[in-house]
């Protein structure tokens, strides 16, 4: 294979990314771009940014071998990159420090997210009171209600949650919202988006900063194993977990790259999330991309038991990766996630995100099918605490 | 010459500036939209924009969001969208007709088939509002080929640069947009319009139109003595979320008629 370099100047990976915006934020987009294509090497901004992440999000993350699950499941080794253990519980942080130290250098006193679960809302509010900076959160007035413990912990942060009452009231909505806020204070305002989607430089920007999971677990795998893993496991809601795992690795094409995005309720049920399995091409938030649409090009409502992988689209870089056939992508079922959260709580004791747990589900299919000598590293993005209500409700109880 | 241009070299000659009334196609009921487009042109309308509905109008504000949502409760698609502008053409011939909506329903339809299509209904502009000029180059080669105008907007942030990019690509019109910000907003600097025009007018020699922050005979009367063309959208979906069915086509004629007279008074 030869060099990956996408995406190109303009911001395209293939057909897809690019930069689909109304013409009132594409001078924002541009500043942007340029101020980040700087930043991007210079060594100040890099060494603050690994400060920060080893003394204030607590990095490098471990990687942790579970030895009893993989012995249970009887085939490969799982090892876990342990994302869950980073300050504020979830992969999200490492983006927001990179944004914020970003809007910093832009003067910028005032930023804003979007969020599902409320990870990424955490993760915003959590570096806006870190650095000093006004902090409004954007969520769908439905998430606001499944996720009622992470909409508290952003108000004791000192954030504004804004419920956002349009369209399906969900993480799409929740961004809509954002980018409608962004356009109308575009001069006072940083929009931090939590994933790797929406227009150029974003995809770019989100997944350099989540490159650093990928650069530390090239490092430990060497460490701790002597080699790299067989296939790289982790989930995709809009891909910023994944992206930031496999982009290290896209050139070395003896690491199978697997992406795990949500079955919902089963996809024959159109009651699911897998944009890549089931999408086509589109344009939505800013960049051309797979999405999850009916015939007449209008985005469908999605579902899935995680509000983290609860969108109708994808980074434009896992659609690239997709059709280019350098990573595989496949679904997991509520249940399957669900059975894979209890599993990694009794025999590891650990207790992963809903979200997290996709991956760890497609791990617990694909290890046996394998022998013990092969490694598997799945991205643990998160922990699940956050998750418990929903996890209680499933088995019939109310906490 | 065809309807774009047409229009607006008769205004010139009368010494007017075009109403451009917005309203969502499909809202309140797709019942309503042929009727509704034939009362704006006989109210004052000289050219219809007309809002494809969108799951995701990301651009745009409360007012209009809602209107897209009551389009497509009732399952107002673009190729629906389409057949409004023929069955309007069948008794009008000489109003443009400019399609304003959101990418993704253009890329589920593909541009060729949604530009023969367009063409056969009499469709004479369009303004996608997320392709700008950089995502654009085959969308206005299609467009050309079918003759029909892409339409672009302009905003208090493009810088100069683009402004010459714009010029190079746009047909019929240009849009500018009067403020930061999405549909529906209320505040309107005239005074920043009109230097931000004089600006523009060194670059783009086709007509500008100046749109968002319009609601009423007076702005529309200070927008049309700098701009080539006034378009209200917000405050006119307004009227069509507030009117009883009966009273509808009754309370937009009396608003734009208003608009219209406060334009030609000058
Ligand atoms: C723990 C965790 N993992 C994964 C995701 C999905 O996002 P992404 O696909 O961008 O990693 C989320 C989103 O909220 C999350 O909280």
């Amino acid at each position: 294979m030869s060099a990956y370099d996408l995406p190109s100047r303009d911001g395209h990976f293939g057909p897809y990314g690019g930069i689909f915006v109304a013409e009132t934020l594409i001078s924002a987009l541009e500043d942007l771009r340029q101020k980040y294509e700087y930043y991007r090497t210079d060594s100040e901004f890099q060494a603050e940014f690994a400060y920060e992440l080893k003394h204030y999000v607590g990095r490098p993350s471990p990687i942790y071998h579970a030895k009893r699950w993989s012995e249970h499941l009887g085939g490969a080794q799982i090892l876990l990159k342990r994302e869950d253990l980073n300050h504020t519980g979830a992969h999200k942080i490492n983006n927001t420090v990179g944004q914020a130290l970003l809007a910093r250098r832009m003067g910028k006193k005032r930023v804003i997210a979007e969020t599902g679960a409320g990870q990424h809302g955490v993760a915003s509010a959590t570096v806006a009171a870190r650095y000093g900076m006004e902090c409004v959160v954007y969520m769908g007035s439905e998430d606001v209600k499944r996720q009622a413990t992470n909409v508290y912990r952003m108000k004791l942060l000192g954030a504004t949650v804004i419920p956002v009452e349009s369209g399906s009231r969900t993480l799409k909505d929740a961004l809509n919202e954002a980018m409608r806020d962004w356009v109308t204070n575009v001069e006072s305002t940083f929009y931090i988006i939590g994933t790797v989607a929406g227009p150029h430089p974003y995809p770019m920007m989100v997944r350099d900063f989540q490159a650093i999971i990928g650069i530390e677990a090239k490092t430990q795998m060497i460490e701790l194993f002597g080699r790299q893993p067989d296939a790289l496991i982790a989930c995709v809601g809009g891909g910023s977990n994944a992206i930031g795992l496999f982009y290290p690795y896209i050139e070395d094409s003896a690491v199978r790259l697997i992406g795990v995005e949500a079955a919902g309720k089963g996809i024959e049920t159109k009651q699911h999330a897998a944009t890549l399995s089931t999408g086509r091409p589109g344009v939505l938030h800013g960049n051309r991309t797979y999405l999850i649409q009916d015939e007449n090009g209008q985005i469908i409502e999605t579902h899935s038991i995680s509000a983290g992988l609860d969108y109708p689209g994808v980074g434009p870089e896992h659609a690239w990766l997709k059709d280019c056939g350098r990573a595989e992508y496949v679904a997991i079922t509520d249940d399957e996630a669900l059975q894979a959260f209890h599993d990694l709580c009794r025999y590891e004791g650990i207790m992963p995100a809903l979200e997290s747990s996709h991956a760890l589900a497609y791990a617990a299919k694909y290890a046996p099918t394998l022998p013990k000598d092969k490694l598997l590293l799945v991205n643990l993005s998160g922990r699940g605490d956050k998750d418990m209500a929903t996890v209680a409700q499933m088995s019939g109880l109310s906490l | 010459m065809n309807r774009i241009a047409q229009t607006f070299a008769s205004l010139k000659d009368q010494n007017r500036k075009a109403l451009i009334p917005f309203i969502t196609a499909g809202d309140p009921h797709p019942d309503v939209t042929v009727h509704l487009m034939h009362q704006l042109v006989r109210s004052g309308a000289d050219i219809i924009e007309l809002g494809v509905p969108f799951s995701d109008p990301m651009a745009d504000g409360p007012t209009i969001q809602r209107s897209s949502e009551r389009a497509l409760k009732h399952h107002v698609s673009l190729n629906k969208v389409l057949d409004f502008v023929g069955e309007f053409r069948e008794t009008n011939t000489d109003t443009p007709v400019v399609l304003m909506g959101y990418a993704n329903p253009i890329e589920a339809m593909g541009y060729t088939v949604f530009a023969s299509k367009a063409r056969s209904c009499g469709v004479d502009g369009v303004l996608i509002v997320d392709y700008p000029p950089e995502e654009s180059s085959e969308w206005v080669k299609c467009l050309d080929e079918h003759g029909i105008d892409a339409i672009f907007l302009l905003s208090p942030t493009t810088p100069k640069a683009r402004i010459e990019q714009v010029a190079k690509l746009a047909k019929g019109y240009v849009y500018y947009v009067s403020l930061k910000g999405v549909t529906g907003a209320s505040h309107l600097d005239l005074e920043n319009v009109s230097q931000r025009l004089k600006e523009l007018r060194q670059h783009i020699t086709i007509p500008i139109g100046v749109g968002f922050g319009i609601r009423d005979g007076s702005t529309a009367r200070a927008v049309a003595n700098v701009a080539d063309a006034v378009v209200i959208g917000s405050r006119i979906i307004e009227e069509i979320e507030h009117a009883t069915q009966d009273k509808l086509l009754f309370q937009v004629a009396s608003l734009l008629t208003d608009l219209r007279k406060a334009m030609d008074e000058h």
